[in-house]
């Protein structure tokens, strides 16, 4: 696993005022006559696309999901969630505006592996910094260019997501069955667990912005920039945990809230996660989860997860609010989901009372988010921090905001 | 919500003539609007003076109205139909302003009717540019820098605290008219005169200049709950300084990073909101800073805009569908997606390809207007192109516009790097081959950016398709993976082949033989999602078709392009009729078309869309697919105007079966010797002519065959470069103005014909089937002869034809049509001078009055004409009710009078010295559009014609009259009655003699030749204080015509009545008087059921 690659090094030149110096500065990595080796992508059942290297040359294997963002690459790459799959972007030119440093989700590419139809040649924006080809290749981060990328994305869309890998290089030159044999090998989706591979190791906190109302515990499960920003900017210190942190140790925080971060990875497979959180449920401590979060409130609730044939993953996905009636275009990324009636109030069936949906996908009635009826616990599926994606859903951090501050006077209620 | 159950009936306007920046787009927009209310069981009264709409179709209202879109016949419609509620959100600035007219006068409130779509109160907030600014800075975005002014002096003052340049830009006008950039304070004065004219509220907005950042569009749509989506973003590749439709513009934004892009999405939410847009959609226009990504919102359109037409082709979600759908109470997300069926349309599409429109100018037409780009829309159409990069749908593109020099070439350059970098400063068409060139020559990304400011991402991709072009053309071998390279960069096999060296049809040959074709993707919004159920196929180099088998006979139409003059609308109407036709008929029916403006490129239109260029490559490429999958009857070539004929013998030459008349009996009407021959079995006769190659050899056969002649390059379309020459003198000056064009000479001659002054002109519409000539229409032409038919008004039935005429128009049509050997439609050009009849020209495809003959007289040749082409008989179609058993050569004496009137775009062209363009009608073609007028007799209906025009003709106030000689005559008659309808008459010196002589009476006023010092006032200056109110003029010889060109110019800028013949005069004269109690209206359907009872 790469690390300690944080693209930190790069100051960007802010007195660089046109466009124009700003391209020079990061112009071209390559060109067509210098034409990069070939790659080839090859799937669990054995279908095979030939194309052109793309970033690092060599071999990487894992799960082949297809996002169908139009901008904000830089964040997709950077957003942890992704650790552990290969990557296909259905939006055929990408790179266009390079890489900068303001747009990390977090300290470096998750990515197992990159899927474009067409890289740009040169980055263009005044932000840029450097280009996504360099970025990759400093990260080594293997990639194909230059195939059929809608031909995978049917191909996924019908078969579902698979075992993939990318052959470049010397590897490249491997036999077909050989390639297949590794694909086979790689490790499935189902029943993985990746949270270790993505947390953060050391704890580390954010003081709050403005005023603060009282800290928010995150387990790092994957969590994003963008993500601690918001909370920060809620008036909330945060605490970031390894995902590693027990029970005890969270309540002896004496945090305001909890709240569980996305993340890679089977939830089905993060048992330990999902008993803290019952822990802490237990304790009255307000909770929030994005994602990953959602699906182990869902199962903490005692409801099952379940793989979704393709997942859900770009920046225009219809969920419907239930409470308001109305419908957020939201930011995706998961590749499963929690296993509840859409309609209806529920019994959660660890004992935390009753459970409603209160999100819904309009695309296709995937459970997107979760609301306790009787603690003070919500989450959801989708991503309200976007990065990448619209701003719909901010409004959700100052939701939990609210819960907290109502739970706080509530005790402080009690209390007198 | 779901639907209103409060709203029954709703009046939905339309957007009146096709001119510059509100073309058939609107037809789009106002056909989807319809379609859907219907279905929703509204019943739908509909008014449009636009007969060549296919909204106009009886079929697809209730009530159809084609009447002038001003308040006054609205009220009547109003006050006749009692309507629910007005959906004025799709007839484009036209129909917004007639609503905020009705809002106005009370009279939505007198007859208690609700503006659906967009309040009065978001209108105006969207449209009163101080209202929008405060509203764009509560919202927490900038605007520019701007004042309001109302006086020229105003402006004058403002501009020295905003500097120079500094735009200017009208209220509530469209398509930019009277906006621009001012660089100095004389170009401010004129600028500010132009705009505080055209400003219904007599105010302009001056801003500070924002030239050379980039700039970007969002299509919003926002329903009752505040549900908001964006459909699409769209980028300016051109950037601030040149109207959006004049840019080269791409979908979605290439160059922007996430985070930008969501900030440009909160911005529009926050003012749709702010707006209070919540049953439809809008527009907004940002512009950013290249250098600190500073943003700017320019304006935003309360409605459904030309950009959204472009939106819903680019993305396949339907923004004029929608918003009817949301008008009338639905949500979003109670809307399905139409081409998943099962995901709803609250979504946001995500395209996995790349969209590039592309304008097509015609400043060809207008040689003296400035062809330097502003803010002011000068494109007459556009082309659309996909593919799955940017390189591939800018070559197809530009490969679309169907001009010469268009494309991308690698032929000699012989200007420097400097010279051509100096060149694409200035934005002009064409500019994007400009800087091709000087990439070629060596110019660096930055020297380009430097002197266009284009976004180096866009300028980059051009370097690479040079690079490419560099490949191909020094590989060893054309072989697989070289021709792939160039395929999948949108190289055509033309410029592949002008890369090795050899034919067009040589690379197709060597491409098919290296099993190197294209596949066919699917616009699904989804970028591949969700199971896509609409066939919305392009074209590119990739692995994996998605065109789907069928067991259907399929018939191939071809459309007709970018709209230019000459070629608009109308064709997409033939084209969609004939769909219909034969969809009905149980054919499967496969559009192939460019534009994304039209009916015809609307995925419900035909069974299949294919969006591809209309070249022969890119035909062949579809139907070669479309035979793989079934069974291929054949293609239709005659109705997509001279873009889909010409493509005839490329595609009989592959083998493709043309259905109807044949290229061959195509070349019989063409070639002019052939023809000849024709008219001479059918005992018939052309004015005489001749050609020649040079003026010594014209003036031979002018002299021989007599003056005046017409006279034309051979092998030129449209008209182009076709005058009447009245003497020796002007045939030299026209062979000096041709001089250097290379458009004489030996192998293409000049066409001389002998002018038939004062001849009446005839144009007909027939179809034949082999054994029957059915008439649709014989339409009189009110300006003599010489005057090209599509500038030229025209009635139906003809108003002064007796039964013998029309009988030997009718056997002359049938003649022609059996000669020639016509399967289908044929137009027939006919003139009658001194009791003769005179064949012009035919053509045997679509004519541009094929819609006005069906809205005129309920008869549907288009329809009637696809099924003849697949071997139905016109016996057959009477039989079956698909036509009328009496054609259109007799006209009951009780039926209405309908008349075609063109509208000319001449106020939109300047001089590069800010004046207008010189506006007499001639036999070169150049109007954008026109109107009809239909009323029970002819003047009611002409005047209706006038009214739909340009406003129509003031019932008092000053007349000015001067005519060339052989007018003067002519005159006397109109201008007694003029004066005793109370007209005040002014004249130049030689017409007001004439005048006085006769008895009426004139006040003479200097010519603008003849002023005597800054205080004589000419006419020139009278027309400019308002003191004059309709004016007449006809062009004379050479000495007056620079005069004429001043007053006609002067008038034009002044939006008065202008009359440049006798006869458009009379008519005008003698409608007068029906006027003067308003008008009643009729709808099409009305008149139908009249029809039925008179048959």
């Amino acid at each position: 696993m790469p690390d300690s690659t944080a693209p930190d090094q790069a100051v960007p030149d802010r007195s660089v005022p046109t466009p124009a110096v700003a391209i020079a500065a990061v112009t071209a990595t390559f060109s067509v006559t210098n034409v990069p080796g070939p790659a080839v992508l090859v799937l669990e059942d054995g279908r095979r696309f030939v194309g052109r290297s793309y970033g690092s040359e060599g071999q990487t294997l894992g799960e082949i999901v297809f996002a169908t963002g139009m901008t904000g690459y830089q964040e997709t790459l950077t957003d942890p969630s992704y650790a552990g799959q290969i990557v296909l972007m259905t939006a055929p030119h990408i790179g266009n505006t390079g890489m900068n440093d303001e747009d990390m989700e977090s300290r470096q590419i998750w990515v197992a592996g990159l899927i474009v139809r067409e890289p740009a040649r040169i980055a263009s924006n005044f932000r840029a910094t450097r280009t996504l080809d360099d970025e990759l290749d400093v990260q080594g981060i293997v990639g194909i260019r230059g195939i059929d990328t809608r031909a995978v994305t049917r191909h996924i869309r019908s078969k579902g997501a698979m075992k993939s890998g990318v052959f470049s290089g010397d590897p490249f030159g491997l036999s077909d069955s050989e390639q297949l044999e590794r694909v086979l090998s790689g490790a499935a989706m189902r029943g993985r667990n990746l949270s270790l591979e993505v947390s953060t190791v050391e704890p580390f906190s954010i003081a709050a912005r403005g005023e603060r109302i009282g800290s928010v515990a995150v387990l790092d499960l994957g969590v994003k920039t963008s993500t601690l920003t918001y909370l920060a900017e809620r008036g909330f210190e945060v605490l970031v945990l390894p995902q590693s942190v027990t029970a005890e140790h969270v309540l002896s925080l004496k945090p305001s809230a909890l709240f569980f971060s996305n993340g890679p990875g089977d939830p089905a497979a993060s048992d330990a996660h999902v008993t803290l959180l019952q822990e802490v449920l237990r304790a009255g401590i307000p909770y929030f989860g994005i994602c990953f979060g959602n699906q182990l409130l869902g199962r903490a609730l005692g409801f099952r997860t379940y793989k979704l044939p393709f997942g859900h993953r770009g920046i225009n996905q219809p969920v419907l609010d239930k409470t308001t009636g109305r419908v957020e275009i939201t930011s995706q990324n998961h590749g499963f989901a929690v296993d509840m009636p859409i309609h209806g109030i529920h019994d959660s069936r660890s004992g935390f009372g009753r459970v409603e949906v209160s999100h819904y996908s309009l695309n296709d009635q995937v459970v997107e988010g979760i609301r306790c009826l009787d603690i003070n616990a919500f989450s959801v599926q989708y991503h309200p921090e976007a990065a990448a994606g619209p701003h719909d859903a901010n409004h959700l951090f100052d939701r939990f905001r609210d819960v907290v501050l109502a739970s706080q006077s509530a005790v402080a209620g009690e209390t007198k | 919500m779901p639907k209103r159950d409060d709203i029954n009936s709703v009046l939905v306007i339309g957007s009146g003539p096709i001119v510059i920046g509100q073309a058939c787009e609107f037809d789009y927009s106002g056909t989807q609007a319809c379609r859907v209310l219907r279905e929703e069981g509204v019943r739908v009264i509909l008014v449009n003076s636009n007969p060549a709409t296919i909204m106009t179709d009886p079929d697809f209202a209730d009530a159809t109205y084609i009447e002038p879109i001003t308040a006054e016949i609205l009220e009547t419609i109003i006050q006749k139909e009692r309507p629910d509620a007005i959906l004025p959100t799709l007839g484009g600035q036209t129909a917004l302003n007639a609503a905020i007219q009705l809002h106005e006068r009370g009279i939505l409130e007198k007859y208690d009717v609700e503006l659906i779509g967009a309040s009065f109160d978001a209108i105006n907030k969207g449209e009163d540019r101080m209202i929008f600014k405060q509203l764009v800075l509560d919202a927490g975005a900038n605007v520019a820098r701007s004042f309001i002014a109302r006086t020229v002096e105003e402006a004058v003052g403002y501009a020295d605290d905003l500097g120079y340049p500094l735009v200017v830009r009208p209220s509530f006008t469209m398509g930019g008219l009277g906006s621009g950039f001012a660089y100095t304070e004389v170009e401010l004065r004129r600028i500010v005169t132009d705009g505080l004219h055209h400003s219904p509220t007599t105010e302009v907005l001056l801003e500070e200049s924002i030239l050379g950042w980039k700039e970007y569009e969002l299509e919003m749509m926002r329903d009752t709950a505040d549900n908001t989506v964006v459909v699409c973003s769209i980028e300016n590749v051109d950037p601030v300084g040149v109207h959006t439709g004049d840019s080269i513009t791409v979908a979605p934004a290439l160059t922007l990073t996430d985070r930008e892009f969501q900030h440009l999405r909160d911005i529009s939410i926050d003012i749709i909101r702010a707006v209070g847009v919540d049953t439809g959609g809008c527009n907004i226009q940002f512009a950013i800073n290249p250098a600190d990504g500073r943003v700017i919102v320019i304006e935003m359109n309360p409605r459904v805009s030309r950009s959204s037409a472009l939106a819903s082709k680019a993305t396949g979600f339907p923004i004029a569908k929608i918003a009817a759908k949301l008008a009338i109470g639905y949500r979003l997300d109670e809307i399905p997606n139409d081409i998943t069926g099962v995901t709803p349309a609250s979504f946001e599409p995500t395209l996995d390809y790349v969209v590039v429109k592309v304008p097509r100018f015609a400043f060809e037409k207008f040689p003296a207007a400035d062809p330097r780009l502003s803010t002011t829309m000068k494109s007459v159409g556009e082309a659309m192109a996909i593919g799955r990069s940017y390189a591939s749908a800018l070559q197809k593109a530009l490969r679309s516009l169907e001009k010469r020099g268009s494309s991308f070439h690698w032929g000699e350059e012989t200007r420097t790097v400097d010279e051509l970098l100096a060149a694409a400063e200035i934005p002009t068409d064409g500019r994007i081959v400009t800087v091709q060139q000087a990439l070629r020559r060596g110019a660096t990304i930055d020297q380009v950016f430097a002197a266009t400011k284009i976004d180096p991402w866009f300028i980059d991709q051009i370097m690479l398709i040079n690079e490419i072009a560099d490949q191909v053309a020094a590989a060893d071998r054309l072989d697989r993976d070289v021709m792939i390279l160039a395929k999948d960069h949108g190289f055509s096999d033309a410029q592949i082949g002008e890369l090795r060296g050899f034919g067009e049809a040589d690379v197709r040959t060597v491409r098919h033989i290296l099993g190197v074709r294209p596949v066919f993707k699917t616009v699904d919004t989804c970028a591949g999602e969700f199971p896509a159920l609409t066939p919305y196929h392009y074209s590119s180099y990739d692995d994996e078709t998605e065109v789907a088998r069928s067991d259907r006979r399929k018939v191939v139409i071809l459309g007709s392009g970018p709209n230019r003059i000459g070629q608009g609308v109308e064709f997409d109407y033939s084209c969609v009729h004939a769909s219909f036709a034969l969809s009905e008929a149980g054919y499967e029916t496969i559009m192939i078309n460019c534009n994304p403006e039209t009916v015809s490129t609307d995925y419900d239109t035909s069974d299949r869309l294919y969006f591809e260029p209309l070249t022969l490559e890119d035909v062949l490429e579809v139907i070669y697919a479309e035979s793989q999958s079934g069974e291929l009857v054949g293609v239709v070539v005659q109705l997509g105007g001279q873009t889909a004929l010409s493509l005839a013998r490329g595609l009989e030459a592959a083998g493709i079966p043309i259905l109807g008349t044949t290229p061959d009996a195509i070349d019989l009407a063409e070639e002019r010797g052939l023809f000849s021959k024709i008219l001479d079995d059918a005992g018939l006769l052309a004015p005489r002519n001749g050609t020649a190659i040079d003026f010594s050899g014209a003036v031979v056969v002018a002299e021989e065959i007599g003056y005046p002649v017409l006279v034309r390059p051979s092998y030129v379309l449209g008209g182009r470069g076709m005058e009447i020459v009245y003497d020796s003198l002007s045939l030299a000056d026209y062979f000096a103005r041709m001089a250097g064009q290379g458009i004489i000479g030996a192998g293409h001659p000049l066409l001389v014909d002998r002018f038939l002054d004062d001849a009446i002109e005839i144009d007909v519409d027939a179809i034949y089937d082999g054994h029957e000539l059915y008439i649709g229409g014989v339409m009189e032409h009110i300006e003599e002869a010489g005057i090209h038919s599509g500038d030229s008004s025209c009635t139906l039935p003809p108003v002064t034809l007796g039964r013998a005429e029309i009988d030997r128009v009718r056997e002359a049509t049938l003649g022609i049509a059996r000669g020639i050997g016509v399967r289908g439609l044929l137009n027939v050009q006919f003139a009658i001078g001194a009791g003769v009849l005179y064949v012009l020209e035919a053509n045997p495809r679509a004519s541009r009055t094929v819609p006005f003959v069906a809205k005129a007289l309920g008869i549907t040749l288009a329809k009637a004409a696809a099924l003849i082409m697949v071997g139905t008989t016109i016996a057959e179609l009477k039989a079956d009710g698909k036509l009328p058993l009496i054609d259109g050569s007799r006209v009951p004496i009780e039926s209405p009078v309908a008349v075609k009137e063109a509208v000319l775009p001449f106020n939109r062209f300047r001089t590069p010295d800010g004046l207008v363009v010189d506006s007499i009608l001639g036999p070169e073609m150049r109007s954008t559009g026109e109107v009809m007028g239909i009323d029970r007799d002819f003047p009611r209906a002409f005047a209706k014609s006038q009214l739909a025009a340009y406003g129509g003709i003031p019932l008092s106030g000053t007349v000015f009259v001067s005519v060339s000689d052989r007018d003067k005559r002519a005159i006397i008659l109109p201008m007694l009655r003029l004066q005793q309808l109370g007209y005040e008459i002014t004249a130049t010196i030689g017409t007001a003699e004439v005048l006085q002589r006769n008895g009426i009476r004139a006040r003479v006023v200097t010519k603008f030749s003849e002023k005597a010092g800054e205080d004589d006032v000419s006419i020139v200056e009278l027309i400019r204080r308002e003191e004059i109110q309709i004016v007449i003029n006809t062009p004379g010889g050479s000495s007056a015509r620079a005069d004429g060109y001043e007053i006609r110019a002067a008038a034009v800028a002044g939006d008065l009545p202008l009359f440049t013949t006798i006869a458009e005069l009379s008519a005008a004269v003698a409608s007068i008087d029906s006027i003067r109690d308003g008008f009643e209206v009729t709808s099409l359907q009305e008149y139908a059921m009249e029809r039925t009872a008179l048959r």
